[in-house]
This record gives C-alpha cells, sequence and structure tokens, in this order.
C-alpha cells in the first residue's frame, strides 16, 4: 500500500514537472495565448501549407514563466507573418516555437528538438541570457540566427567589453538582430534624455546579475559622461534582492534624483513602481524594451506607471497601414494590443522571407548553404518592417534603425514625438 | 539622522517579513527535527489563495486570509502524512532530499494550475502612513502590521508550547521522540499538529510578504523562503524568539549593507555576518547548546 502511494506520488510529481515545462495554462483566460498555438499545426490550420516544400524556421522563446509575456508575443507576432506570407501562395514557411521559460540550459534543449524536427532557419532565443547559449550552439551548427529581441551583445559576439577592453566572446557570423543591440538602447536613451533635457539630476537602478540590465547600463554611463548629463545615484539589485528596493529609491531622493532610468525587466519596474508610490517619491521614469508588459501585468494599477517614458521601435498607434493591419489581427487572434516583440519577430520572418526570396532559396537546399546565402543577403539588403523603414545590417549583426520615444498616458502607450 | 531612522524602519519592515516566515521553519525545524524546505512554497500557494479569493471572488480581505490559512493548514498536513511521515525511521538527508522534492512539486502544481504571468497582489492595507518629525519620516501600515502580527505570533508560540498540553507535548517531543510515546504521548498526532500550526503561520507570512512585495509568481516563496531559513540560523533554529530577532536583524543588516557600503555587496555582507556569527556562536544568537548523547 505504501509503496504503490509512493509510486503514485512520484509519478504525479513527475508529471507535474513535465507539464510545468511545457507550460499549458487553461485556467487563465486573460492570458494572450495557450502557449501550444505559438506551434503551427499543419494538421488543424488551413492557411499553413503542408511540410513538403515549406522551409522550415525555429523558434525558442519563454512561453511560460516571468518572461511569458515576450515569448507568446514573439511567438504570436511570428505566427500571424507566417499565416500571411503562406497565403500569398509563394513559398512557403513551416513555424515552430519551442519553450525554454527564460533559461539557458532549456532553451538549449528547446534547440535541439528543433534540430531534430529539421530547422533550416532559426528565430533565435526572445530573451538575451537564452540567447547567448542559443546563438553559440547555432554559430557550431552554422544555422542561420535571426533573434527579434535578444538584445545583449554577447549573443552577437565580437563586441570589446566596455569595462576591459577585451573581446570575450568572438563574432557569430551566422547571428543577427532585429532589436537595437543593447549599448544603442542605452546610448540612445542617454541622448533622449539630454535631447528633451528630461531630466537635471539623474538616478540609475540596474541589475547587476543580468546582461542585458548592465550591458544598457555600461553604455548609458559612457554616453551621460559624453553629453554631461547629471548622474548623482547609481544602484544595482540582484535577482536575489529584487523585492526590496527601498535602499534604491531612497539614494536617489535623498540626492534629488529627478528622473530614474530603469534598464530592467517590467517585473522588478513594477514593484518599484509601487514602494515609490508608497514612499511618496514621484520623480520621471525612464525605461527601455524590457518596460514594455507592464501594462499586461494582471492587477497592476496602471496609474502607477502613468507617466513613465521608454525608447521601443515600435508604436502600435502608428498610422501606417501595415501596422494598423497587424494590430488589428493581433487583437482579433489573442485579445490585446501586440507590444514590440510582437512586431520584432513579425518583421523578423518577413526579413528571412524576403533574403529568401531574393537568394531564391529553395527547401531541399542544405542548411549550411542557406545560412550562407542568408547572410550575403542580410549584410546587404534593405528592410522595410512595422519596427523601422530603411533597416541595414552590418557585418557585426547589429540593425541600423532609429527608436521612437514612448509614454505611458491614462493606461496606453502613446507616442512622444 | 532622518537618513539612519529610515533605513532602520525599511530594515525592520523587510526583517519582520523574514521574521515571521522563519518562525514557522524554527518551530518546524524544533519539534519534528527536520528541515522544511517546502516552507517558503506553502507560503506562495497562501498567496495565491488569498489572492483568488480578493480579485477573482471579491471577498472581504479578512476572509480571504483566514480561507489561505485554512487552505495551507490542509495542505501542511496533507504534506507531513503523505511525504514525511512515511520517513520518520529514514535518515534525515533522505527527509531533506523529500522536502526539495515537495518545494518542486509545489512550484510546478502552481505553474500548472494558475499560469506564470506575474501577478499584483491586491493592496488590502490601506490607510496614511505614521508621520513622525514633521513628515519627514514615514512608517507605512503594511510595517506597523508586520511588526504587530510578528510580535503577537512570537508572543502566541512561545505561550503556545510553553503552556498548553499540546505545547508541551510538542517540546517533549523535541527532546525524545521514544520517551515521549513510552509517556503517552502521540507522536504522528503531535508533528501533524506542528505542521498544521507552521503551515498556518504560513499562510499568514504569504499574505503579509504580498502586501510588502505585490509581484505574485509561483516561485515567490523560493528567495524569502531561503532567506527566513537563513534568518532561523542566525538567530539559533528551534529558538522561537530567536526567528523573530534573526529575521530583523537580517532584514536591518541588509538594508544598511546596501545603504551605507554598496547594494552589489549587499547579500555578501549579510551572509559574511551569518558567517562571523556562526564562527563565534554555532548554535546562532540564541540557540541553546545540546549535548548530544552519544
Amino acid at each position: 500500500m505504501k509503496k504503490t502511494l509512493a509510486l503514485l506520488l512520484a509519478v504525479c510529481m513527475m508529471a507535474a514537472m513535465l507539464a510545468g515545462c511545457a507550460g499549458g495554462d487553461d485556467a487563465d483566460p486573460t492570458k494572450p495565448a495557450d502557449p501550444t498555438d505559438a506551434v503551427v499545426d499543419n494538421t488543424t490550420d488551413p492557411t499553413v501549407a503542408p511540410a513538403e516544400n515549406a522551409i522550415k524556421i525555429g523558434g525558442v522563446g519563454p512561453l511560460t514563466g516571468g518572461a511569458a509575456i515576450y515569448g507568446n508575443a514573439a511567438a504570436n507576432g511570428a505566427k500571424i507573418a507566417a499565416e500571411e506570407i503562406n497565403a500569398l501562395g509563394g513559398l512557403q514557411l513551416d513555424l515552430n516555437y519551442q519553450d525554454d521559460a527564460h533559461d539557458a540550459e532549456k532553451s538549449v534543449n528547446a534547440y535541439n528538438t528543433l534540430k531534430g524536427w529539421g530547422m533550416q532557419v532559426f528565430l533565435g532565443s526572445v530573451t538575451s541570457t537564452p540567447g547567448v547559449a542559443t546563438s553559440q550552439e547555432a554559430n557550431n551548427d552554422h544555422i542561420f540566427y535571426l533573434t527579434p529581441s535578444a538584445s545583449s551583445t554577447d549573443v552577437l559576439g565580437g563586441v570589446a567589453n566596455p569595462l576591459t577592453g577585451t573581446v570575450d566572446i568572438a563574432r557569430k557570423d551566422n547571428v543577427f538582430q532585429m532589436c537595437f543591440v543593447d549599448p544603442n538602447q542605452g546610448a540612445a536613451s542617454a541622448q533622449y534624455i539630454a535631447d528633451q533635457t528630461l531630466g537635471t539630476k539623474i538616478a540609475v537602478i540596474y541589475k547587476n546579475d543580468d546582461v542585458y540590465s548592465t550591458g544598457v547600463y555600461q553604455s548609458f554611463d559612457a554616453k551621460a559622461k559624453e553629453l554631461g548629463l547629471n548622474v548623482v545615484s547609481v544602484t544595482t539589485f540582484t535577482e536575489d534582492t529584487k523585492t526590496d528596493f527601498s535602499v534604491q529609491l531612497g539614494d536617489a531622493q535623498s540626492k534629488g534624483a529627478d528622473l530614474v532610468f530603469l534598464p530592467m525587466y517590467y517585473d522588478a519596474a513594477a514593484l518599484i513602481f509601487t514602494q515609490a508610490n508608497a514612499m511618496g517619491y514621484a520623480p520621471k521614469w525612464f525605461g527601455i524594451d524590457g518596460m514594455d508588459g507592464i501594462l499586461g501585468v494582471e492587477g497592476f494599477d496602471t496609474s502607477l506607471a502613468e507617466g513613465v517614458m521608454l525608447l521601443t521601435p515600435f508604436n502600435a498607434d502608428a498610422e501606417d497601414e501595415a501596422t494598423q493591419s497587424f494590430v488589428a489581427k493581433y487583437k482579433a487572434a489573442y485579445g490585446e494590443v501586440p507590444n514590440q516583440f510582437a512586431a520584432d519577430a513579425y518583421d523578423c520572418v518577413y526579413a528571412i522571407y524576403a533574403a529568401l526570396t531574393n537568394a531564391g532559396v529553395t527547401a531541399d537546399m542544405s542548411v549550411g548553404d542557406i545560412c550562407d546565402a542568408l547572410i550575403a543577403q542580410f549584410t546587404s539588403m534593405t528592410f522595410d518592417g512595422l519596427t523601422g523603414e530603411g533597416m541595414t545590417w552590418a557585418a557585426d549583426g547589429a540593425v541600423t534603425k532609429s527608436p521612437k520615444g514612448m509614454v505611458i498616458q491614462n493606461g496606453a502607450y502613446v507616442g512622444m514625438d | 539622522m532622518v537618513i539612519f531612522l529610515t533605513r532602520l524602519i525599511n530594515g525592520i519592515s523587510l526583517g519582520s517579513v523574514y521574521a515571521i516566515i522563519a518562525l514557522g521553519y524554527t518551530m518546524v525545524y524544533g519539534i519534528a527535527k527536520m528541515l522544511n524546505f517546502a516552507h517558503g512554497d506553502v507560503i506562495m500557494v497562501g498567496a495565491y489563495v488569498c489572492f483568488f479569493a480578493i480579485s477573482s471572488y471579491h471577498l472581504n480581505p479578512v476572509v480571504g486570509v483566514l480561507l489561505a490559512m485554512l487552505v495551507c493548514t490542509v495542505l501542511g498536513m496533507v504534506i507531513e502524512r503523505l511525504a514525511y511521515k512515511p520517513l520518520r525511521q529514514a535518515p534525515s538527508l533522505a527527509v531533506l532530499i523529500t522536502a526539495i522534492g515537495v518545494s518542486y512539486f509545489l512550484q510546478n502544481g502552481a505553474q500548472l494550475l494558475w499560469g506564470t504571468n506575474n501577478k499584483m497582489f491586491p493592496a488590502f492595507l490601506k490607510g496614511n502612513a505614521l508621520q513622525l518629525m514633521d513628515g519627514q519620516l514615514k512608517i507605512s501600515v503594511t510595517t506597523v502590521v508586520n511588526v504587530v502580527v510578528c510580535v503577537v505570533v512570537m508572543l502566541a508560540l512561545t505561550w503556545f508550547t510553553g503552556k498548553t498540553k499540546m505545547g508541551k507535548a510538542m517540546r517533549a517531543c523535541s527532546e525524545d521522540k521514544g520517551a515521549a510515546q513510552l509517556m503517552g504521548i502521540n507522536v504522528d498526532t503531535t508533528i501533524s499538529m506542528t505542521f498544521a500550526i507552521g503551515s498556518a503561520l504560513a499562510a499568514v507570512a504569504g499574505v503579509l510578504y504580498m502586501s510588502s512585495y505585490p509581484i505574485l509568481v509561483p516561485t515567490t516563496g523560493s528567495m524569502p523562503g531561503i532567506k527566513a531559513f537563513t534568518a532561523a540560523v542566525f538567530g539559533g533554529i528551534g529558538s522561537i524568539p530567536g526567528a523573530l530577532l534573526g529575521g530583523l536583524l537580517l532584514g536591518i543588516i541588509e538594508i544598511f549593507a546596501g545603504g551605507y557600503i554598496s547594494t552589489q555587496l549587499q547579500n555578501a555582507i549579510v551572509f559574511a555576518v551569518l558567517i562571523v556569527v556562526l564562527l563565534v556562536k554555532p548554535t546562532g544568537l540564541l540557540g541553546k547548546q545540546i549535548r548530544e548523547k552519544v
């Protein structure tokens, strides 16, 4: 009896752990989409062609876990693009998104799953820490890699560490980014703050155990010094101390900072806004693309984020036809306004499609040949998408496009310019 | 001076949250002599139950807290019955590993049941902050409630283990299970009761933790669980006043280390202090020196 019970419990636990990884989420109707939907299923979805002559495109992202809002957005955006392209009737795409729960180890497992499936082009990881791992794997296997949003320079490789001046990770020639690389985000933020004279005394709070947050901070710091911005307070936190921000906020407040720069993801930012509000501190807040999603936190009092500014390449309120059509489709399918991760992934699929068509790639070509053809295309082509006009890629893999300033007003993102 | 006092208050506020979690930890350790690593995750379950009671079913927050306590009490007893009781005679390492397993089980179960999106815990402890020194110093209602609840729980537990029959049985079990059994104490019921009380405390701790730091995810309980365990060791594991003292000191040291030295070194300093304390006083600040019989 005892043994049976123990066995039963063990089975239950295994099932729960496995299910936890795969991440079904039926209980929560407000969630944008069931993560399993993100894997395009050929048998049930008539708009996606059978895999016979289709190019197999894989992607990895956090469909569950704390960063799930990004992974699901990217998977959904990519899916819309693939469906639109397949409906054109030309070159067909077969899209497969796997979950990594924002974990480097799981993302490599997911990458191996995709490789086993026969992936020919890789949409990369959605977030930076897993992205560093998967880009290295894809580089070893010479599979073309275009990430929508893993913005760390370590994903691309070949960029000198600003502190030591040495190149720690060699350039991965097959890896390209659709988002701004972190230093560009930091420098662009400093430039924007200086140009618009948003703050006279600036405080920075960043997460010093996170490659994304520190990368943005370092470049922000360098640019701020160059522009003569008055940074009065710099404080940090880590994964283990991301609950109490009284020290960081107290420091900023006591030094009279009127603008606080927050290069971090929205979950920590939500706590910062709550605690600043409790202590009666109301500076201007300035975030980066990780701030996108703060309005989607269930139960979050959006009035706390009122007036928060962020730099993002995508504005869902833009008037142009392409953006409006994408936003309408996304709303119809997933019941919410797409964020920039969705737009980045949408652009990724279109950019890959453009490069594939230009290079005349067919599904029977080898993965290595496709990779070589796409590298040649990406370093020479110009691409117009939702997140920017006339985007180009240099051989270092970073994209050139201009960010848009956004501000949160009445619980929605509004363009600042 | 104002900065010092503000930091002290912030430290007490953070420390009282650690302390209330540490109380549950230390009680289970003191009586059942096992480290219940799943304690942090029971806190998370309590927080989720209260979250859904308040925001989905629009119940009164007090009802929400009571409901969370009820669910956690049952959960604690079930965990004890299914996972720990069969291992009563097993080496303590086996129980420790089982506790870690239960912790993962609860985390993944919560992911499955409630999804992984961040949830913002509703602020129900409303009211104006206490203003001292012409409004330069503010003490929020949450801090006051945390400290008061902490002290009340600590006093109640001390009274319970010292004066009541069940409390005496618990102390007897903690000293010598075999002898307690010979004296006619039902060891299983006593330990089950310990888990029930510890888990009910976990529910209260979860709600208080959430009212201070309101982002709720299935892994919410793991970090405060570890910090509270540290606090319990700091104060002397098994000692109820020690848990309160350890928690408060840990919170204050953490805030002072971040404020006066460096936020980069915050955790390093906290744990360095812990190491020094344990080197000087291996049983923790208020821990009792117990000689093991050979």
